[in-house]
Formats: C-alpha cells, sequence, structure tokens
C-alpha cells in the first residue's frame, strides 16, 4: 500500500488530521440543569431575591439617609484610626470629589451592592474555609471549584444568574459572590492550617475540646490571614461593579456602561476613578484592622 | 515512694498502617530499613520504665532518638501503637475521648519547646487557658492565675502579650500555665533549648526550687547531658527509639551500659555530679586519741604515710598529726593532744567535686569526708579528684599514697 503512494500525508487516512465528529454535549446538559433549577426551585429563588433586594434597598436608604458632611466625617474618623490622620484627610477628600462628580446616589448604590456580596461572600466563605481545614475531602473538593469559579470569564455566570432572577441588582451581588469568594475561603483555611502546631498542640494538652479549640484558639491565630481573605474579597467584590452592571446593577458600574455607549470620556474617567476611590477607601482600612490583629500574634509561638 | 507512671512495652509507628510494622522491628530490622521499604517512620520501639511520684525524671537522647514522640505518648498527643500506660494504675493508652478530655484537663500538663504559648492573649489570659476550658468562672481562674504568675517572678507582667516577653519570660509563662491547672504530672519537652544559657541556668535552679516546693512527678526531655543529670533524680537514655539505660547519674556515669551512652556523657563535666562521697576513699592510718604518740608514728610507718587522723573513740574527727609532730612531741614528752592541729579541712558526703576543688589545691593533708557529727566517712586525696575528672569509671582506685 504505502509503497504506491508518493508520500505520507496523502496516503494517510483523512481522520487522522480531522477531528472525528463526536459531540459530548457538556454545555447543553449545563443548560437543561439550569432549565431545572429555573422551574423546580422557583419559590426558592424568590426567597433569596426578596432577602437580597431587601437587605440592598434597606442598606442603599440608609447610607442616603446619611448627610454628606457626616458621612465624610466618619470616613475621616475610620481613616484616622485605622491608618493616620493624612490618610483620614484623603479619604474625606476622595468622598468629596466623588460628590462634586455629581455620583453620590450611585456610589452609595455600589457601596450597599458590594458590602451585602462581602457580607454574604464571608457567611458562605468563613465556614466553607473552616471546613477545609479540617477535612482533606472537603479541600480536595472545593479546590478545583474555586479554581475554576476564579478563572471562569465572570460573563459566563452571569447568562444562568438571569435565569434565577430578575434583572437588576440580585443577579449582580449572586455573580459578585461568585466571582469573589474564593479568597475568603482559601485564606480562612490557609489561615487555620497554618497555626503553629505547638500551639496547637498545647491547647490540645489542656484537654480543649473541638469547639474550645477552633472559637478560642485557631479562630483568633487565623484572624490576621482571614482578614487578608476579607479584603480580597473585597477588592474582588469592587472590580464585579461594572460587570454586574450588565444584568441590570444600578450604581457607578451601570454608569460607567452608558458612557461607554456613548463614548462620553468625561462620565467614564468620573464613575470609574470613583469605584477606584471607594477601593482605595475599603482597602486601607480593612488592611489598617489587619494589620492591628497582627500585632500581637507575629512574633510569640 | 509509689509508683506514679507506669510505661509498658510503648512502641509508636508514624505511617499509614503501623500495627504491620511491629513485626518487622522484632526481626531487628533496623529503623532504616522500614522507613526506606515501608515508608513507616519508628518513633518508640518497646520503651518500659517506671516514674516514681514525685520524682524529676528525665529522658535524654539525641534528636530523632524518640524522647518527644515518647513524652508525647504520656498525654496522648501521640496515640500509643502498641503498650499501655497507666497513670495511678490506670491504663490512659484506653482512654476514650471523654476520659481522655478529663485526664489532660485534671492530671496532666505540659510546657513546650517553643512555648506553645496563645499570641493572642495576654500572660494572665493565657495561664488562665486550662482552668477556662474546664468551665471555671473568671474571678475564681483569675485569682489562682495570679498566684501562678507570682510563683514564676512574672509580676506586673499580667496585661503583657507573650511578643512583648523574653524568651525566658516567656518560658516562665509556659511553666505557671502548666501549673495552674495543678496537674499530678508535669510534662517538659525540652523546655531550656530555647533559651540562652544564661537564662537556662537561671530557669533550671528555678524548676528545682519549684519542685522543692511543689513536689510534682516531672518528666522532662532535654538533650543536654548536663542539664538531665543536674536535674534529674533518675535518667533514661534513648536512642533510636529505644530506651538503652534507665537509672540516677551517678550509676551512669559509673557504669554506662554502652559505648553509645559511654560516648554521649564523655564530655560531661563530672565535677558537677559526682559528690564526695563518690570518689572518697576508706580511711586508713587513724590514731584514736588514747593511743598516744609512739602508736601514732607507728601508724605512719605502717602504712608510709607522713600525716595520720586523729579521732576520738566514736570515730569523730580530733585533728591530724605529722610525722615531724610526731616525733618532736615524743622528745618533748607532749601528749597527742598537744601536738596535733586542728585545722583540717572536712566536707561533707554530698559536697560536688566542683566545690571540694580548690580545698585540695590549698590543702597540704588529704581532705576529710565528715558527717555532721563529725564521724569520718573516708578521705579524698589529690588524686582522687583528678581520677574523678578523667577517668570512664570510678570505682575506688587503689592508689599507692604519698601525702
Amino acid at each position: 500500500m504505502r509503497g504506491e503512494c508518493d508520500c505520507f500525508v496523502r496516503c494517510s487516512p483523512i481522520y487522522m488530521y480531522e477531528f472525528p465528529d463526536v459531540r459530548i454535549p457538556i454545555g447543553d446538559v449545563v443548560e437543561k440543569f439550569t432549565d431545572f433549577l429555573a422551574i423546580n426551585f422557583e419559590a426558592f429563588f424568590d426567597f433569596i431575591f426578596i432577602i437580597a433586594s431587601g437587605m440592598i434597598k434597606g442598606l442603599e436608604a440608609g447610607l442616603l439617609a446619611i448627610p454628606w458632611w457626616i458621612l465624610m466625617i466618619i470616613i475621616f474618623l475610620l481613616g484616622w484610626y485605622f491608618t493616620n490622620m493624612y490618610g483620614g484627610l484623603l479619604f474625606s477628600f476622595f468622598i468629596f470629589l466623588i460628590g462634586t462628580f455629581d455620583l453620590w446616589p450611585e456610589t452609595m448604590t455600589t457601596i450597599s451592592i458590594v458590602l451585602i456580596s462581602v457580607v454574604l461572600s464571608l457567611v458562605i466563605g468563613i465556614p466553607l474555609g473552616i471546613l477545609s481545614a479540617f477535612s482533606k475531602t472537603m479541600s480536595s473538593i472545593t479546590r478545583p471549584i474555586l479554581d475554576a469559579m476564579q478563572t471562569m470569564p465572570s460573563f459566563v455566570y452571569l447568562i444562568p444568574v438571569i435565569f434565577f432572577f430578575p434583572l437588576g441588582n440580585v443577579p449582580a451581588v449572586i455573580a459578585t459572590i461568585i466571582y469573589a469568594v474564593p479568597p475568603v475561603i482559601r485564606l480562612t483555611e490557609l489561615g487555620i492550617r497554618n497555626v503553629d502546631e505547638e500551639v496547637v498542640e498545647s491547647a490540645q494538652s489542656f484537654g480543649s475540646s473541638t469547639t474550645q479549640m477552633l472559637v478560642k484558639v485557631q479562630l483568633p491565630q487565623a484572624l490576621p490571614t482571614i482578614m487578608a481573605g476579607i479584603n480580597q474579597t473585597t477588592m474582588m467584590a469592587l472590580a464585579m461593579a461594572v460587570v454586574g452592571s450588565m444584568v441590570g446593577a444600578q450604581g457607578l458600574g451601570e454608569r460607567v456602561l452608558y458612557a461607554i455607549n456613548r463614548i462620553d470620556i468625561s462620565l467614564g474617567f468620573e464613575a470609574g476613578i470613583s469605584i477606584v476611590f471607594i477601593a482605595i477607601i475599603i482597602d486601607r482600612i480593612t488592611g489598617g484592622i489587619a494589620k492591628r490583629l497582627q500585632k500581637h500574634r507575629r512574633n510569640a509561638a | 515512694m509509689t509508683v506514679k507512671l507506669k510505661i509498658e512495652n510503648v512502641s509508636k509507628i508514624f505511617g499509614p498502617r503501623p500495627k504491620k510494622i511491629i513485626p518487622m522491628i522484632e526481626k531487628g530490622i533496623s529503623k532504616e530499613e522500614i522507613l526506606a521499604k515501608t515508608g513507616h517512620t519508628v518513633g518508640v520501639y518497646n520503651a518500659s520504665m517506671e516514674i516514681m511520684e514525685g520524682e524529676t525524671f528525665v529522658i535524654m537522647g539525641l534528636s530523632g532518638s524518640g524522647k518527644s514522640t515518647l513524652i508525647r505518648c504520656l498525654n496522648l498527643l501521640n496515640r500509643p501503637t502498641s503498650g499501655a500506660i497507666y497513670v495511678d494504675g490506670e491504663n490512659v493508652a484506653g482512654y476514650n475521648k471523654t476520659q481522655l478530655k478529663y485526664y489532660r484537663q485534671k492530671k496532666i500538663a505540659m510546657v513546650f519547646q517553643h512555648f506553645g504559648l496563645f499570641s493572642h492573649r495576654t500572660v494572665l489570659e493565657n495561664i488562665e487557658y486550662g482552668l477556662e476550658v474546664r468551665g471555671m468562672s473568671k474571678v475564681e481562674r483569675q485569682k489562682i492565675a495570679q498566684k501562678h504568675i507570682e510563683t514564676v517572678g512574672l509580676k506586673g507582667y499580667e496585661n503583657k502579650y507573650p511578643d512583648e516577653l523574653s524568651g525566658g519570660m516567656r518560658q516562665r509563662v509556659g511553666i505557671a500555665r502548666a501549673l495552674a491547672n495543678d496537674p499530678d504530672i508535669l510534662l517538659m519537652d525540652e523546655p531550656f533549648s530555647a533559651l540562652d544559657p544564661l537564662i537556662r541556668r537561671e530557669m533550671q535552679l528555678e524548676l528545682l526550687d519549684i519542685q522543692n516546693r511543689l513536689q510534682k512527678t516531672i518528666i522532662f526531655i532535654t538533650h543536654d547531658v548536663n542539664e538531665a543529670f543536674k536535674i534529674g533524680d533518675r535518667v533514661a537514655v534513648m536512642k533510636d527509639g529505644k530506651v538503652e539505660q534507665i537509672g540516677t547519674p551517678e550509676e551512669i556515669l559509673a557504669k554506662p551500659a554502652s559505648n553509645y551512652i559511654s560516648e554521649f556523657i564523655r564530655d560531661i563535666d563530672r565535677t558537677k555530679i559526682l559528690q564526695a562521697e563518690n570518689i572518697m576513699m576508706k580511711p586508713f592510718g587513724l590514731v584514736s586519741l588514747k593511743d598516744g604518740l609512739n602508736v601514732a608514728t607507728q601508724v605512719m610507718r605502717e602504712n608510709g604515710i607522713s600525716s595520720a587522723f586523729v579521732t576520738d573513740r566514736k570515730r569523730q574527727l580530733q585533728g591530724i598529726v605529722t610525722i615531724d609532730q610526731a616525733i618532736e612531741g615524743i622528745r618533748h614528752k607532749q601528749t597527742l593532744e598537744e601536738v596535733m592541729s586542728t585545722d583540717v579541712i572536712t566536707v561533707a558526703p554530698d559536697e560536688y567535686v566542683q566545690d571540694i576543688i580548690p580545698y585540695v589545691l590549698e590543702s597540704k593533708y588529704p581532705i576529710v569526708v565528715t558527717d555532721e557529727d563529725k564521724t569520718i566517712r573516708g578521705i579524698i586525696l589529690r588524686v582522687h579528684v583528678l581520677a574523678s575528672i578523667i577517668s570512664d569509671s570510678t570505682e575506688e582506685t587503689e592508689l599507692e599514697t604519698e601525702v
């Protein structure tokens, strides 16, 4: 057979070079599963929607009820306490600038969405992190899922989320949680696993129960690491502000999208820099809290 | 003295299927071979010992000898693979979770090499921990903790955090925390190894002092022979997970059970461990007061010595007479009592050799070892002191004496 051909390539069967016509429809399965969930768990998702949207509305209304100058003072004091006086001054100046951009209500909306997302992320993430720290099985299950959550482009899971919830702030919060929860899970696990072995042994040697060990020793010892996770989670939640607006979230993200459509450089920059300001303020303040917690925990084994 | 803690054929093997390894060790396969073939680490093999109530028992060995593994078996931070551990006659190795919790809360406490302090708690809160875990009320436990802060000399540091203290002070917190639980048994896992030498010595003395007052049963781990022999009433030497020898420091110094132990104790400062009664020889050439000078010269001549100690009827030391004094005395018709000199240097039987050295250097005559009532127990010559420092064994050496 071979001898008759002038070259190997031409004689080779075609299927060596073209992918066989098989299809493994994972995408379809996911779609069907999404449909199934949307139809059968409607009540459940409605319940989540009511809770989440209620929380966001409440927080937003609360923030908007605070006069702008009181908020500036609060930010100044927080900044002063957790960083230094110049930090406080800078942060309140940022808030002032946001006011001058005429983006005050949008900013408050964004802050509420972010804070609610972060709180829910912590409620989900910290217990999961604790479980992963104690169980190797749990850890080996969560790790690939967390990897996928962090690398999957965030637009992709926006699609199923809008099946479950009406367009608006709630699907944005859910998408934000999916995107932002991995760091707090990972760092909670890491923090607990990294507690000095002798410290754990000494707690054991006094006859601590598992709960006493966790509450009195492991969590307090891991707190600085957990705090770093909370900081990361918050930053990632802010980064989702614009993406979340694609499923109808209001706030600064929505302004950015609007500016993109209008090619409005001025509005785009002002809304964008406002997000940066909030990010800096939250990062420095949570960072300051972490540093404070770190103070006595570093040197003494 | 009653047996407080009895360790019976305890083995601890680390790895996925530890029980399967026991027969391999019984066949005499070495630790290294087992690790290479099966991936199991032999921590402790077939250790047995009895520890008395109120005793300070030291387990000594180099790193990897299994001493830390063994001490962790005693409060079940490590579950022994086989064997039994009896505390007050009860086998704690078979305890269930509740019994174990109670045992750790009430009976046994541990001090760690790197202190194992809770860095997020103040000194006072650290010391309270054991009592807090038991569910004691805050007022009560603070009172007890305060008392122990004073025991270890940390008054005024109650509200400091561990990272604000020096290494020595941190370990004081560790000790106070263990004592606050009022345990029968105190486990100390190389507690002073992480401290610098001056502080270490201070802490050793303080531990001896605390032990004198509290009379706990202490099990103390160290890799330092000097520390072991200084602190321990009895010492167990471990090597490759096995117990090589158990005995008092003097016994081990006198009769090391193996070459390994001889090697181990070679560098030790014997003068700090050996006492006068370990190196003295039987007194010879004694003269009784009533014997008189003629007998004294005769005794000296017979023994080939140039001086003799004078005693009374109860063998209580009276003085020393030299051959010159004796001859002079006979010439002037004096009595023994008149010519002898009374400035003899005496030491107690439990005096350490290092404290005897200055006397030996200073004195022309042998040193006399006497009881409190001045009864002669033995004499020490310069050669005895030298021999005690150098020789590998301290068997009494009959030396030709020249005084």
